[in-house]
């Protein structure tokens, strides 16, 4: 079973979990402002990386609370979890140090 | 004067026997308070209405005894899930409620949402793992552990009283579904 380490509870079974999708996207403070296609943009326009992706994930069936994760989208395999709020890990630092 | 409590309730389930070793019984009424503040909020005070909030995440801790048993599990970060007798729980409410005055808090009481089993025996962490995939190992999971998991299809919250005694708790609705779970796993275990 694919564990997952939320920063709270610590390592976990993947079913506890849910996928929030891509993560770090701000909306934008004024989308009267601007135009249509930024808009479109922002609501659909995803990096779709093969590789690592900083994705939004909550632990649902445990602590209730969301974090982040850069996850490898070609092995499945979590390079690191982290708090909202805090600006992506460094993916190199990370994978070397895994 | 309309007397204000009328309804009358049915337990939710009757006791269910398994022949193995590991017993699956429901524990009556208890009073079960939804607490939510953030830590920061709770400071250096974390003994509120004699609730011990001082626990790490994921943690099970119980004051004084008998009817005066005040238990505090830590589900979240700022989530605790408070016990203590059923018929203690509407003082327990206004007594938390007037301590916690003047901070931003929510406190609901959610005693009649939840039904709990105790699971007993040699075999019980190898019976709720029948369901529930995290690791139970008593290095893993120590006596105190308490943490919100699942159990097949149901949301449950799992602590540990000792090595081989558990509380399983899970939302009056799946409490069949649950109970037969656990009853099954039982009688599979040789």
């Amino acid at each position: 079973m694919l564990l997952i380490r939320c920063p709270y509870c610590g390592e976990r079974p993947e079913t506890e979990f849910h996928c929030g999708g891509e993560a770090h996207i701000a909306r934008p403070d004024t989308p009267a402002d601007i135009s249509d296609a930024d808009w479109g943009s922002f609501l659909y326009t995803r990096t779709n990386p093969k590789g690592l992706h900083a994705e939004r994930w909550l632990h649902a069936h445990g602590c209730g609370r969301w974090f982040n994760a850069l996850r490898d989208t070609v092995s499945d395999a979590f390079v690191t979890t982290y708090e909202m709020g805090t600006p992506r890990p460094d993916p190199i630092s990370e994978t070397a140090k895994a | 004067m309309l007397d204000v409590n009328l309804a009358s309730r049915a337990p939710a389930l009757a006791p269910r026997s398994s022949d193995a070793g590991v017993t699956v019984a429901p524990l009556g009424p208890q009073g079960r308070l939804s607490l939510r503040i953030k830590p920061a909020a709770l400071g250096d005070d974390t003994a509120i209405d004699g609730f011990d909030l001082s626990g790490p995440i994921n943690s099970r801790r119980s004051a004084g005894d008998g009817a005066a048993t005040r238990t505090a599990l830590r589900l979240g970060p700022d989530e605790w899930m408070l016990l203590c007798p059923a018929d203690d729980v509407e003082e327990r409410s206004e007594a938390l409620a007037a301590a916690l005055n003047d901070t931003a808090h929510s406190l609901v009481d959610v005693s009649h949402r939840d039904v709990s089993f105790v699971v007993a025996g040699a075999e019980a962490d190898s019976v709720i793992n029948a369901g529930c995939p995290i690791d139970l190992a008593l290095a893993a999971f120590p006596v105190g552990a308490a943490t919100r998991t699942l159990l097949g299809k149901a949301e449950i919250v799992l602590t540990r009283l000792a090595e081989d005694r558990f509380t399983v708790t899970s939302w009056r609705s799946f409490a069949p579904y649950v109970q037969g779970f656990l009853v099954e796993a039982a009688r599979h275990q040789l």
